[in-house]
């Protein structure tokens, strides 16, 4: 209850939901660790380019919340970690945790560059959904927190050779001028103990491939809704000019096709909750990069239930003209210069048609995080029949585990006002838990 | 002007936002040629970390006082870098921001050059204003562990369960005759057929809890003061009682329209879901033929927005009908299906499987209530289509509680223009209100389910716990001061605060409640004897930017 507690609480995820989980249990007293796999905390929020319906910068009003995290006396962010294992104690936990080599001194590093432009590696960025090459040692992302390098051990030529018993390359050592670079560096694993422990360790999205008919990496011009999130985000790979992947020409029109990979008994049979909505700011986004470009959006069911969400719709149709037309698209093909050509029933005419565009957006499904099953596994967590953490109606951020609780999309598809909510929430019970018995 | 004066701009690129229009090295280079300035950088991103350390470094290695940063907003970014300033001893008032991305990058992307001499106009104006900011305290405000919630439905019973058990002192006032707000009118829970008991039941946790006062029956009269001490008055029939509170916490919850005038609506042969649900519970449902129809009075001209939680409700209506009685007919008239998230998809599919008939009306042709049926256009077949019904069930949404204004007034906390209480930042702060103290939850903010009704009841209780965890508060130290040599007591100022925050005091002078006054200037504004300063924005630093500005090329 005082700025004195003593308690710990361990964060899995820093995610916007892990990140404010994380902050409301700093300023309540508790210790916090947070648990990135990643070099830096930000998650999925850090890669979006605007947030609606406002259209803000997402990184913009996240930035101040990762340097929150970053500076706060009671934060401690355990970048490049995993959990590994798990042991009840008689209170709380002890968590094995196994931390990944950086191969770069967080201490040290100051993030000047210098290494970064002399590695001779290029490696495909996962951050820009490979639509971009970073460098083998690189910044996870530009505004990224903790503010330091990492050295990807798979690509560095120099940890490569090494295994080999040669020594090449190792010019970011030679040009660090804080000899930040220190190639010994193992993985570590290291045991916390913890009184309580948040689940937020996210969701991913659903890779459409299997979907043949619309032709996901057969076909240049279409891609993810997160692929073009960072193709017209001002920091990602095409500085925000929207391009077909084929000829790197501007499309002049743009489909946008729902419930890929959802509310369908074959892949994912739920909503995704939050594409219907991303999509219609997606559409606006071009519209705005381009007064002349024409968006269409396909739908099932068009879900904007959400605060200010219809308006926004409205507003997409009204002032940018997107236009939306209930169907689902059966099949893509393309014609000779790589244009698709989408054909789909239209439910309001029912009528069998086709449409030609320059560039398709898949709105794929939100699926659980690819280690969430192992980690549930791991805490003796159960998930609901689709790998979501299982909650209940009357208790939305418990799981079955004592002492453990869940924020954010851990728990099911969610925008970020909810993941923010509940990630509140989580804190909230977290205290309450913490607290029993005691006063 | 004081020769110690040390200024150190630091420019940010902020990628391309600004960087891309703004020519940055350029006006990096400019600043270093305003007086005082000391020292000058450009950086990618002024925000991320490795830009807070050159601030940092900045301020080590030339001694800066002053620090400008022309980036973006202070709306987002202000806290930050004046907690670095303050990090480094440098009085967080010596910090000022200059925005070169929303007020000129982003408007002037197609003329970057008179972006880039725009820049240099506020970046000059900025510094000369830094020169002649004064140091200033935040003000400490000893903070009451305690919390009043407002309203005692699922959301504000929530919050209330998380604080007391915490040993916070929580006070619950509920305007009806018990606790449990709409849940007490439902007969089961979606998707489970969960019965609302069961949830209610953290009802008889708080009645026993020695920390949980609860006045039913009551009202709200008046509150006043600020963060950390709400001065609270409640009418509980003649009776009016008085007390404190360190923290608020609004959970008003929502009414359901009743669609007078829609579809021949007369509460008995047409009613509405709330109707139907009471039916049941009574026992007094007894029907074969229903037609139901969604998105009445919603997503419409006058109520722009999806209620969200109406599809399911209907289908959960129409599930426990067709299950107690197998050879009912059930038609949902609906414009879109709202089954979103995990579970609420396959209750959808289940539906359709037993039997009930979903069938898409157009929004410019609804259906007609007649008498005995219900006629609608069925845009595959093309043609009208007849449905016999013996009841017909509407789907109205939730619509703000009729009593937010008056709150909204007492609280001073805005409404959005649907009447539903507005948050700070939809995103990133969704149950706090832009006033310190206060916060909010459940449906009188935005229709929500019961689950998320509950989260956001203990994701207030958070909220709240991060005050009254600690002894006190700190707030702004950008406030109004009245010269008191030139005050006339005419009160202008005091009907103009927003705040309450210009009072007479014992002396009969009209002052600021320091800790009331959010600085906004609208006293110092209409003060007809300008005896209004404002700390942080005094005429001094305002003219030093005008001239400022006037002096560019």
């Amino acid at each position: 209850m005082s700025s004195e507690n003593t308690k710990n609480v361990m964060i899995i995820g820093g995610g916007i939901a892990g990140i404010q989980s994380s902050l409301d249990l700093g300023d309540m007293g508790f210790h916090v660790d947070l648990i990135e796999q990643e070099p830096c905390i930000g998650g999925r929020m850090a890669q979006l380019d605007k947030t609606l319906p406002t259209n803000d910068c997402s990184i913009c009003i996240l930035a101040p919340k990762l340097s929150d995290c970053f500076r706060h006396p009671n934060i401690k962010i355990h970048s490049m970690t995993k959990v590994e294992g798990i042991a009840k104690k008689d209170r709380g936990f002890s968590v094995s945790l196994k931390r990944q080599a950086r191969f770069v001194k967080e201490d040290l590093c100051i993030n000047c560059g210098m290494c970064v432009a002399k590695c001779p590696t290029k490696v495909l960025d996962s951050f820009d959904m490979k639509m971009r090459k970073r460098k083998a040692i690189y910044l996870y992302y530009l505004q990224g927190v903790p503010a330091v390098m990492a050295i990807d051990k798979v690509n560095c030529l120099h940890l490569k050779n090494l295994e080999k018993n040669k020594n090449v390359c190792g010019l970011c050592q030679q040009v660090c001028p804080k000899d930040a670079i220190d190639f010994t560096e193992k993985d570590t694993i290291y045991d916390l103990e913890t009184d309580a422990i948040i689940m937020a360790n996210g969701s991913n999205q659903y890779d459409p491939t299997p979907l043949y008919a619309y032709g996901y990496k057969k076909y240049k011009n279409v891609i993810t809704s997160l692929e073009y999130e960072r193709m017209i985000s001002a920091s990602g790979p095409t500085q925000g000019h929207i391009k077909r992947l084929s000829d790197n020409v501007h499309p002049n029109n743009i489909a946008f096709i729902q419930c890929v990979g959802s509310r369908d008994e074959h892949t994912n049979p739920y909503c995704s909750s939050i594409c219907c909505t991303y999509s219609t700011k997606h559409a606006i986004l071009s519209r705005e990069h381009d007064e002349n470009l024409q968006s269409y959006i396909f739908y099932i069911d068009l879900r904007a239930g959400g605060k200010g969400f219809q308006k926004y719709i409205n507003r997409a149709k009204n002032e940018y003209g997107v236009k939306y037309i209930r169907g689902k698209v059966a099949e893509i093909k393309i014609d000779e210069d790589e244009n698709p050509i989408l054909f789909y029933e239209d439910l309001d005419t029912f009528e069998v048609s086709s449409k030609k565009v320059g560039l398709v957006i898949l709105a794929c499904a939100m699926i659980p995080s690819k280690g969430s099953e192992k980690l549930a596994k791991t805490l003796g967590v159960e998930l609901d029949r689709f790998n979501f953490v299982k909650s209940s109606i009357d208790s939305p951020v418990k799981t079955n585990v004592p002492g453990i609780f869940a924020a954010g999309s851990v728990l099911g598809p969610m925008d970020i006002p909810h993941s923010v909510i509940n990630a509140s929430g989580a804190a909230a019970i977290t205290a309450e838990y913490l607290s029993k018995g005691e006063k | 002007m004081d020769d110690d004066i040390r200024i150190g701009i630091f420019v940010c690129h902020c990628g391309t936002n600004i960087g891309g229009i703004v020519d940055v090295p350029a006006v990096t280079e400019y600043a270093k040629s305003l007086p005082h300035v000391v020292f000058t950088q450009r950086n990618l991103y002024t925000c991320s970390e490795t830009g807070l350390n050159a601030i940092k470094n900045g301020i080590k290695d030339n001694n800066l006082n002053r620090v400008v940063v022309a980036a973006c907003t202070p709306r987002t970014h202000e806290p930050l870098f004046r907690g670095i300033c303050s990090e480094m001893g440098v009085n967080p008032y010596f910090f000022e921001f200059v925005n070169i991305r929303e007020q000129c990058a982003w408007v002037h992307q197609k003329d970057k050059k008179k972006a880039t001499e725009k820049a240099k106009d506020l970046i000059r104006m900025g510094a000369a204003r830094a020169a002649l900011l004064e140091a200033l305290d935040k003000y400490q405000i000893d903070v009451k562990p305690s919390t009043l919630i407002i309203g005692g439905g699922i959301s504000g019973m929530s919050a209330a369960q998380v604080l007391a058990n915490q040993g916070y002192e929580t006070i619950i006032i509920e305007n009806d005759t018990e606790l449990g707000g709409q849940l007490r009118f439902h007969y089961s829970l979606y998707p489970g057929e969960l019965d609302p008991q069961k949830v209610l039941s953290i009802k008889d946790g708080l009645l026993k809890n020695p920390k949980v006062k609860i006045y039913t029956s009551s009202k709200i009269k008046n509150i006043d003061g600020y963060v950390g001490n709400f001065d609270i008055t409640i009418q509980k029939g003649e009776e009016e009682i008085k007390f404190t509170v360190g923290t608020i916490i609004v959970a008003t919850g929502a009414d359901v329209l009743k669609p007078v005038g829609l579809y021949n609506y007369d509460g008995k042969k047409v009613i509405t879901q709330k109707e139907l649900e009471q039916l049941i519970k009574s026992g007094g449902f007894n029907h074969k033929k229903i037609v139901m129809i969604q998105c009445v009075g919603s997503r419409n001209k006058e109520r722009p927005y999806c209620s969200s939680i109406c599809c399911m409700t209907a289908m959960k209506n129409a599930r426990y009908i067709k299950k107690k009685y197998p050879d009912s007919e059930i038609v949902i008239l609906n414009r879109d299906i709202y089954t979103s998230g995990t579970y609420q998809e396959t209750y959808y599919r289940e539906a359709r499987e037993m039997g009930i008939i979903f069938t898409r009306y157009n929004k410019l042709k609804p259906p007609q209530v007649g008498k005995d049926t219900v006629t609608y256009y069925n845009e595959s077949l093309k043609e009208n289509i007849e449905l016999n019904y013996d009841l017909v069930v509407l789907s109205t949404p939730l619509v703000s509680y009729s009593e937010s204004e008056e709150l909204s007034k007492m609280l001073k906390v805005p409404l959005d223009e649907f009447g539903f209480f507005l948050e700070a930042h939809v995103k990133l702060r969704p149950v706090d209100f832009a006033t310190d103290g206060i916060f909010v939850c459940g449906t009188c903010k935005w229709p929500a389910n019961v689950p998320e009704s509950i989260s956001q009841g203990y994701a207030a209780a958070s909220r709240v716990t991060r005050i009254i965890s600690k002894s006190s508060f700190s707030v702004e130290g950008s406030t109004a001061w009245i010269d008191q040599d030139k005050c006339i007591a005419c009160e202008v100022c005091l009907k103009k605060c927003s705040y309450g925050a210009i009072a007479r005091d014992e002396e009969d002078r009209v002052v600021v409640r320091t800790v009331l006054c959010k600085g906004c200037g609208a006293c110092s504004t209409t003060c007809p004897e300008h005896a209004i300063h404002i700390r942080h924005f005094t005429d001094d630093q305002i003219e030093s930017e005008i001239t400022a500005l006037m002096e560019g090329d």
